[in-house]
Parts: structure tokens; sequence; C-alpha cells
């Protein structure tokens, strides 16, 4: 993907929509334009990607049909009618798969912002408070990331019955399980960030905690934040898959993982029934890959070694050599 | 000394944090195990009179005539004997000794899965990270599709690719029924024939993993100055990718092994249902749906135990490779 680009092109520095002929970028990216992820193709076919699945779950189910029909033609292929064939039982898989895919979103978002707050409440105020609380904390946390997740989540789904298994106790557990390594990372990045000038001149000039932590430190974790928030969408959504497949999902609701649950149920791979059972793994697979692909992005934030070499050279005056460049030209 | 004692206290604290969650989880939820078991009952045409309710309650250890601190204690010395109750679903054998039936399955497969791909995504992230800039950087958006399709369908697709169409590995269960269990040749060789494809399927999905965080570590310790000095001393390039950039770039690799040691565990679970295989983590999913408890949470806490004494393992192998580690405790 990133191949086709000639390597020291230094187009992608560009806002969309400025052509060649323009002026190159200035240098240093100040203001809010230093915390927003540069425009490379990357990102531009990750948010494609995950804006037309968002769009397909929002908007799908309201020109769809009610997905439970059952008509008199069980299991044929994809036809006019039926774009994407029928279930087993005659059931549409395109309108089935419109309802999915807004279930395992509604999952996939509601876990995401669970657990980024309750990392963010873990790990920034341990990280900035220090001290027995911080060892508390963070004691709490590698505790619950080492227990492992899914037998828990198994465990513990099979104590509820499932007619009280709801969408919002499969996502409450999910959170549980799922919130503590972003917790060690925004740790750490807390623990560099504390001790920066600005942080201790603003607890000289008498701000309170919180004030330091909502106003100095937060909008400085933000890239961290978001690639967190974006890490447990991913996870959410695949555990809940993986849940639904394994038949402990929420029994109230119809998610991607559902849908791969009766599909396996209904033999579907023995009689090569593809049009069930590939779109539902290939929906979150693109939306996973759609997400990720940002979080590369923002990972390039986060660490700016990570950032493509020829772009770097591009955006920067030349005659600016830092050491680190002189050694990567050799390197590569 | 100081590095091992802390360590040792943490997993000593988790240890006691699993086995209490094990122990509060029935508790806390809204399900009550005997009421579910009576109803089961009651649905095939049993008897069900307070005596009944009564034995359920001592065979699953519900009894609540005792106080919480009372049954936890007695809970607790159970655990210290080894005792793990009965299994209702395999009765009258003890849940011990069904778990130790069904664990050296899940060890081998997963454990030598898991290795094979932890080896195989660092030396192919090590290249990669190294010839940054040319065709390899193509392999980094195919890990990332492959880190995103969840590991059951692309199990089951496997599957029904390799072995139902090519007919190349057999779909399901983890050696021939029809050899006698032993350590004899050919048992042995259908038990790793049987291996092969829930153990590719492992190493597919989780290798994408390792190679991109081996890559970004590589690219990063590219810029160290030590590198620049190996280069001044005109050492062969070779020497230096492995002994200089690869060496500290697999540091955070090998402590990440330790966390994701519970995924491990997790993905065992989902390869042990699509592939009907005879380890631990069908073993649980078979415990909840015959509303076996004391299975489940047998099972939980070996998986738990297991989990945490790997951990343990890599850390103190963490702090014998990375002095500084210790150093900085």
């Amino acid at each position: 993907m990133t191949s086709v680009i000639p390597p020291s092109s230094g187009l992608e520095d560009l806002p969309p929509g400025a052509g060649p002929g323009a002026v190159p970028a200035p240098a240093r990216r100040t203001g809010r334009r230093a915390v927003l992820p540069t425009w490379t193709p990357k990102l531009a076919v990750g948010l494609g990607l995950v804006v037309v699945i968002a769009l397909f779950g929002l908007i799908g189910p309201v020109f769809a049909g009610n997905p439970d029909t059952i008509r008199n033609i069980g299991l044929t292929g994809p036809s006019g009618d039926h774009w994407l064939g029928t279930t087993q039982t005659g059931q549409d898989v395109l309108d089935q798969l419109t309802h999915a895919t807004r279930g395992s979103l509604q999952i996939g978002l509601l876990v995401g912002v669970m657990a980024t707050a309750l990392s963010a409440v873990f790990g920034v105020i341990g990280g900035y408070v220090g001290g027995i609380v911080d060892e508390a904390f963070s004691l709490f946390s590698n505790v619950v990331l080492v227990i492992p997740g899914l037998p828990l989540v198994i465990v513990i789904s099979g104590f509820v019955p499932a007619d009280q298994r709801g969408s919002w106790t499969i996502a409450l557990v999910l959170t549980v399980t799922g919130w503590a390594a972003a917790a060690r990372v925004l740790r750490a990045q807390t623990l560099s960030l504390r001790n920066r000038d600005y942080v201790s001149a603003a607890r000289v000039a008498g701000e309170k905690p919180w004030r330091v932590i909502c106003v100095e430190i937060l909008p400085n974790l933000l890239p961290v934040l978001a690639s967190q928030f974006v890490f447990s969408v991913i996870a959410a959504v695949l555990s809940e898959a993986g849940l639904s497949f394994l038949g402990l999902g929420a029994s109230n609701s119809s998610t991607l993982g559902t849908m791969l649950y009766f599909a396996q149920n209904g033999f579907a791979l023995q009689r090569e029934a593809w049009w069930w059972f590939v779109p539902p793994g290939a929906i979150i697979a693109a939306f996973g890959c759609g997400l990720a692909l940002v979080n590369l992005s923002l990972d390039e934030i986060i660490n700016p070694r990570l950032r493509r070499p020829g772009r770097r050279r591009a955006g920067r005056a030349a005659s600016v050599t830092s050491r680190n460049d002189a050694v990567r030209s050799t390197a590569v | 000394m100081r590095y091992y004692a802390r360590k040792l206290g943490f997993y000593l604290v988790a240890l006691w944090a699993a086995v209490t969650l094990n122990f509060f989880i029935p508790r806390m939820m809204p399900g009550n195990p005997v009421d579910i078991l009576m109803a089961k009952l009651q649905q095939r045409g049993g008897t069900v009179d307070p005596a009944v309710r009564r034995s359920y309650e001592l065979l699953l250890g519900a009894d609540h005539s005792d106080s919480l601190a009372q049954q936890y204690f007695s809970y607790l010395s159970h655990l210290l004997h080894g005792d793990l109750g009965v299994s209702v679903s395999a009765y009258p054998a003890k849940v011990s000794d069904v778990i130790g039936q069904s664990l050296p399955w899940t060890i081998v497969l997963i454990g030598m899965a898991t290795l094979i791909s932890f080896a195989l995504g660092l030396a192919l992230g090590t290249l990669v990270g190294w010839k940054r800039g040319t065709w390899l950087d193509s392999v980094i958006p195919g890990t990332t599709v492959l880190a995103a399709v969840p590991y059951f369908w692309l199990a089951l697709i496997l599957a029904a690719l390799l072995s139902s169409t090519l007919q190349w590995f057999p779909l399901l269960g983890g050696y021939d029924v029809s050899l006698a269990m032993g350590w004899n040749w050919p048992f042995i060789s259908s038990a790793i024939y049987h291996g092969i494809l829930p153990a590719l399927t492992i190493v597919i999905s989780s290798v994408g993993g390792w190679l991109l965080g081996m890559r970004n570590m590589m690219v990063s310790t590219a810029a160290e100055d030590y590198m620049l000095t190996a280069r001044a001393k005109g050492l062969r390039n070779r020497r230096i990718m492995i002994r200089y950039a690869a060496r500290n770039a697999a540091l955070p690799s090998v402590a990440g092994f330790a966390t994701s040691l519970g995924f491990v565990v997790s993905g065992s679970v989902m390869t042990e249902q699509v592939f009907s295989y005879p380890g631990i983590g069908g073993r649980l999913l078979q415990a909840v749906e015959n509303n076996d408890y004391a299975l489940m949470q047998g099972i939980f806490l070996v998986i738990t135990v297991a989990v945490l004494g790997a951990n343990l393992l890599v850390d103190l192998l963490y702090g014998l490779i990375d002095p500084r580690t210790r150093a900085s405790n």
C-alpha cells in the first residue's frame, strides 16, 4: 500500500487538495495541527473503511427489510432479490448484516468509551499523584492485566442466566476485563509528562491538581488516549464477536458474532454457503483494519521516529540533518 | 534481590486476587447454580423436593448456613489441599482429574504454536525493520489486516479450505480415535498430524503483532548512538543487525510476551472450540454448557495459575537479560 508512493515525494505532507505546484507545507506544525495526524494514504484508507462501515450500520437498517422474516427459499445464493443470498431459514443475509453491524458497532463504541474512561482514571490519576495511590492503582491494573480475560468472561457469562444477559451486561464485562493495558500505557505517558517544566510551573502557580490534570496533562495525552480508544473499540468488537460465536453473547441483540454463530450451527461451512459466513467476518476484519490504519497514523504522532524517513527529510529544511538522520540514511 | 522479591510479591497478590474472584463470582452473579440445576432436573422429569435441593447445595458447596467468611476460609483450605470438588458432567470424576487429562493437550499445542509465532515474528520484524524503505514495508499493512481478522473466522475459513476442500488435514479432534492413547509412534504422529492445522491458524493470526512490534523497535534502535559506533568500527552489516540492533530491540517483545500469555490462553478457547480439540478451553465451554460449576471454576483457576506462573518466569528471565530493570527498582 505504502510502496506505491515514491519514497521521497513529500506530497503526503500537503493538505488534501493542494496540488503539486503548491509551496511545501511549513516545517513546524503548531497548535491544533500538531495533534492531528498528517493526511496520508494510510489514514485516508483507514478512515474511509471506518466511515463506510459505520454508515452501513447506521443507515442500512432504515432501508433494510425485517431481518427475521422467514421465507421458503432456504440457503440460496446471491440473486437480484436477495443480494447476499439467504440463510437456512430463508432470512435475507444483507438485512441481517445491516442490523448485526449496528449491534456490533454499538457494543464496540460503548466498551471503547467506558474502557478508555476507566483506564484514564487509573492511569492518569495514578501516574500524576504518585506515591501510594500510584502503587495501588498500578498494582490493581497489573493484576487485572495478568488475569486471563476470556476465561473470566466465559465463567461470568456461565453464571449469568441467558435471559438476563443483555448487551449492557456484555459491554460491562468486556469493559471490566479490557481497560488495564491502556491504563498502563497512559500511566507511563503521564509519568513522563508530570515532570515537564510547564506542569511544574502550573503546580507552582497554585493550580489545583484536577486543573493541572485536565488543562495541562490531558490535552497532551490526547493522541495516546485516541489511540487507546481505537484499540479498545477493535478489541471489544473482536471479543464480542468471539463471545457470541461461542453462544455466550448478549441474548437481546444481534451482532456479527451471533450471525457467525448461527452460520456455524446451520452448517454453512459444510454446505459451502459462503455468502452466509464470509460477509460478517469480512466486515469485522475491514472495520478492525480501518481502525488499525487510523491507529498507525496516531502512532506516528506519538512516536515521530516511526514517520517515513522520506517525509522527514522533505518536510524539514535540508540543512537540519540531525544525528539520527545521519544514522538512518546509512541504515536504509 | 529487591527486584525478585517485588516480582514474587506481585504475583502472590495477583494469585490471591484470582482465587478470591473465583470465590465471589458465583456469589455476586444474579443466577443461582442450584436453581438452574433444579430447573434442569425438573425439565427431565426428576423429583424436586427440599431433600434433593439440599443435596445439590452440599454437592456444589453452596451451603449457605455458614457465614461468608467461614465459606471463604474453607474454600481456601480445600484449594490448598488440591481439592477442586467433583465434576457434575463427568460424575464421579474429580475436577482435578478432568483438568489433568485435558491440560497437556493445550500446553503442547498452544505452547508450541505461540513459541513458533513469537520466534517467527521477531525474525521477520528484524528483517523488515532493518530494510526500512524497501518493498518489505508493504508487509506492514498486511499485518494490520491479519490482526483485525477475527481469529475464529480465520480458523473456520482455513479449516474449510485446507481440510474440507483440499483434504490435507483432519478437520476435528486431537488424535485418531481408533488408536490407543499412549507413548507409541502411531499415536504421537497422529497427534502431531491433527495439531498442524490448529497450530497454523494460531501462528498466522498472531505473528503479525510480534512482527509489527519488533519492526517498530528496530526502527527506534537504528537511531541509537551505539549503532553509529558499531558502523564506525566497520563491523559487518549482519553482525550489527543481529548483535547490536535486534538484541536490544527484542527486549520489549520479551516483556510483551509475558502479558500476551493471557490472550494466548483466551485464543486457545476459540481454537479448541473450532477444531473440537480435547484441550482445556474446550472443556471450559463444555462445563459452561452443562452447568458444571465446579469444573468451570477449577479450569479458570488452573488457567490463571498457569498464566501467572508463566508470567513470573518471563519476568525473572527478563531481569536476567536486562540488568536495567533490576537497577531501577
